[in-house]
């Protein structure tokens, strides 16, 4: 199970409703993969037998920890790891049960590529739609819908065909991701890894080969260039040199470190240093290789500026003329992932990339129903809720569409009292009024 | 994106994913598990006060340790190392330690479980095993430097309960990890806020497996203690494991000592950490029988974690790494 060097890697978020056989499905891939080793069957096919299972019961393969096992449903986000000689997944086991879309939202909020599980007995669910909304909400580059147990509907071509269609039409309401529906059986393996014998009229691939073949390419590669500094590294200074060492951008400027999370940076590039609008050129590049002249998003870089500007963490490095935009006031679809609602008027602290703020919750605009897609009246937000807000930042941010960059578009909200977690945000667009007049003026580096 | 339309184009063309996926050379996914790593270490050492490396001399801290050196160069590490020293020791590793972190201008912090039996914080375990005591002596080196952030090289594949923790994993005053009030943790946005008092465990390397771990120590060249590669040594068999005969491992009963050729996949307490028979001697042969291995790396060597299916949820709960 040695994977070719170059092979990539592939994040993968799978969703269903319960039984709808999720956990046979990943246990199935894992099996077949090869992913699962001896003593892992042999603790699973222990535990089936006590639980009166006839052999392995594949789905077991995939239960965490031991709440869960005891109410039989797996409960919040699991991470596994298999590889191909193609490729290599990281898939992240998201459940079904209809109060944790803070779970679907966690763990495919990183991934490339989303499974969405349907019982072809049970055709489009309540359940089904808000994972597919939820997909591309999140836009994810791919969603699969994988159309399961169609053993028990007579591997019929017009139910499979029924799904498509319904799903597609009510999704493309909210928005118009490409699906990829895949018929199979995850009990018995058919379209799974293998082929299936029983689906002629079937002409796509199995999944695995689906996932092995379905391009890496990243969006985020064909954006405007983004470097949301994490880390200043400050050269230590000779006794007789001046702070800035050498003037000509050699290696005593200060280095900023970040990930490259949009587009490609060259030396030479000119760039501005957001919020504070400070212009420069690059000067050099580090990659974690050692020194690159070029970098393409994903990067782990450090690069210096041909100029003695100011960066602080938090900052965004970006391209002159492809600028992300700066301001206080967004407009931003939330996913509520605490048990107090939110209301209008909270304040919470919000991180985005690598800078805090505090931001005012000034305006509830709807709760989105995913049933129906209406956009409903609303003075709170619930767990697990959808909805529209208008933030007011006490500090400027510079941000992207988060359909334009997941990376810099992206936000959570963070209790001040608790320190916990309270919500996924999407920033849907600036508040113009604001945006505006709140544009840095740029200064000369 | 492209709009959906009629049904048929619902399903795949495998000649057009094909001709994509040509199209632009798939990044490396070391490549990729490298960046995020040195992201996380990143957002540690920025957004938290008094941060700290744990460091076993085994190859997981060993490759954390590489990441963040490759993070901050040519700058020094902006935090210390620490040593849990359980007092069980194979050979080499302590050398071997000394050698990756003083040696290379790295602050070393050693916190013994020996000095925590001696304060009657902790006592010895009937099996001898020392791999529980360390929680406490982690929670008390914790206390006592101040520290709010521990860096461990934990995996999510190593056990199902660590399968499901975040990287950024919140300890309260207690040091417990509370699975199922864990924070949400969407996209790469880590939330590292914590009062005084309670604090944080970040794992860079959730996302590698035990075979990435060794593409990437034969892709950058990291030195490892020798216990990893084939050597002879002098074992006993017990509970099936191959245990080393020394000062902890003596023969019970009619357990008869003999020599073989082992290695060792991860360091631990000697009392408990089994050895694999196996001829690998160097990082491309371990590749190769990891390929064909059959059996987790906790499965074969950790005879404590054996007792329960849940024995490292309960662990994890009680502050262990
Ligand atoms: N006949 C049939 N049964 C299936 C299939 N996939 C899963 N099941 C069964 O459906 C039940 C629920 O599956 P499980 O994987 O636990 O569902 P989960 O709750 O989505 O993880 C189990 O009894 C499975 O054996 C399938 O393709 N065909």
């Amino acid at each position: 199970m040695s994977v070719d060097a170059e092979a990539g890697l592939l994040r993968v978020a799978t969703a269903g409703s319960v039984d709808d056989g999720k956990s046979t499905l990943i246990g199935r891939l894992l099996w077949d993969a090869k992913a699962i080793l001896e003593d892992q069957v042999a603790a699973v096919t222990h535990a089936s037998a006590a639980r009166g299972h006839d052999g392995v019961n594949l789905a077991m393969l995939t239960d965490g920890l031991r709440a869960e096992r005891d109410q039989g449903i797996t409960i919040d986000v699991a991470y596994r790891y298999f590889a191909t000689p193609r490729r290599r997944f990281v898939l992240t086991d998201t459940p079904g049960h209809f109060e944790y879309t803070r779970n679907m939202v966690t763990g495919a909020s990183n991934a490339d590529l989303a499974v969405v599980l349907v019982d072809a007995r049970n055709g489009v669910l309540e359940q089904t739609r808000r994972h597919a909304v939820i997909a591309s909400m999140l836009h994810l580059p791919h969603v699969v819908v994988a159309v399961n147990k169609m053993d028990l509907v007579d591997w019929d071509e017009a139910v499979f065909t029924r799904i498509c269609e319904e799903l597609t039409a009510f999704v493309n309401r909210f928005d118009e991701p490409s699906l990829t529906f895949i018929p199979m059986s995850a009990k018995l393996g058919d379209n799974v890894v293998d082929p299936s014998d029983h689906m002629p009229w079937y002409y796509g691939p199995p999944l695995l080969q689906y996932l092995e073949e379905v391009p890496l390419d990243d969006p985020a590669h064909n954006l405007a260039a983004r470097l949301p500094v994490q880390w200043v590294a400050v050269p230590a200074v000779a006794a007789d040199e001046g702070p800035n060492g050498n003037a000509n951008g050699g290696p005593r400027h200060p280095g900023y470190a970040g990930q490259l999370v949009a587009g490609t940076l060259r030396t030479g590039d000119k760039v501005v240093v957001l919020p504070g609008g400070a212009t420069s050129a690059v000067a050099s590049i580090d990659a974690l290789s050692g020194p690159v002249d070029e970098a393409a998003a994903g990067a782990a870089i450090t690069v210096r500026l041909a100029d003695p500007v100011e960066v602080h963490r938090g900052d965004t490095i970006a391209l002159q003329g492809a600028e992300p935009q700066v301001g206080r006031c967004l407009e931003a679809l939330l996913c509520w992932m605490a048990d107090a609602p939110l209301v209008v008027g909270a304040r919470y602290r919000l991180k985005q990339t690598s800078r805090w703020t505090t931001a005012v919750v000034a305006d509830l605009h709807y709760r989105l129903d995913i049933e129906t897609l209406d956009h409903a009246p609303a003075t709170a937000l619930g767990p697990n809720d959808i909805g529209s807000v208008a933030l007011t930042l006490s500090d400027d941010l510079v941000f992207d569409a988060y359909r334009a960059n997941r990376s810099t578009g992206s936000f959570i909200l963070v209790d001040e009292d608790t320190n916990v977690t309270v919500a996924a945000g999407m920033i849907v667009a600036a508040d113009s009024a604001t945006h505006e007049q709140d544009r840095p003026v740029p200064t000369a580096g | 994106m492209t709009t959906t339309t009629p049904l048929d184009s619902l399903f795949l063309d495998e000649l057009d994913l094909e001709a994509a996926a040509a199209t632009r050379p798939a990044p490396n996914h070391l490549d990729a598990l490298e960046a995020e790593a040195v992201f996380i270490l990143r957002e540690v050492a920025a957004e938290f006060a008094r941060p700290v490396l744990l460091f076993s001399g085994g190859k997981d801290s060993a490759v954390l340790l590489h990441l963040a050196e490759k993070a901050f160069a040519p700058g020094p590490l902006p935090f210390p190392v620490m040593h849990i020293d359980t007092g069980h020791n194979f050979d080499d590793v302590l050398a071997f330690r000394d050698h990756r972190t003083t040696g290379k201008g790295h602050r070393l912090i050693v916190a013994s479980v020996q000095d925590t039996i001696d304060q009657g914080r902790a006592t010895e375990e009937a099996g001898g095993s020392r791999n529980r005591l360390q929680a406490t002596t982690l929670l008390d080196a914790v206390a006592s430097h101040g520290f709010d952030v521990c860096l461990g090289g934990g995996r999510r594949d190593e056990e199902k309960a660590r399968a499901k923790e975040r990287v950024f994993s919140f300890r309260n005053k207690a040091g417990q990890w509370d699975p199922s009030g864990q924070r949400p943790e969407p996209w790469s946005i880590y939330n590292g806020r914590i009062h005084a008092g309670e604090h944080m465990r970040a794992f860079p390397i959730s996302n590698w497996t035990e075979l990435d771990v060794w593409e990437y120590i034969s892709r950058e060249g990291i030195e490892l203690p020798s216990m990893y590669f084939a050597h002879r040594r002098t074992v006993l068999e017990r509970d099936g494991m191959l245990l080393a005969v020394c000062p902890q491992v003596v023969p019970r009963g009619d357990e008869v000592p003999f020599e073989d050729t082992v290695r060792y996949r991860t360091v631990g307490d000697m009392s408990c950490t089994g050895a694999v028979r196996s001829s690998a001697a160097t990082v491309a042969e371990i590749i190769d029988e990891l390929a064909m291995t059959r059996v987790t790396e906790r499965g074969a060597t950790r005879a404590d974690d054996r007792f329960s299916e849940a024995a490292m949820e309960d662990r994890k709960k009680e502050g262990y790494f």
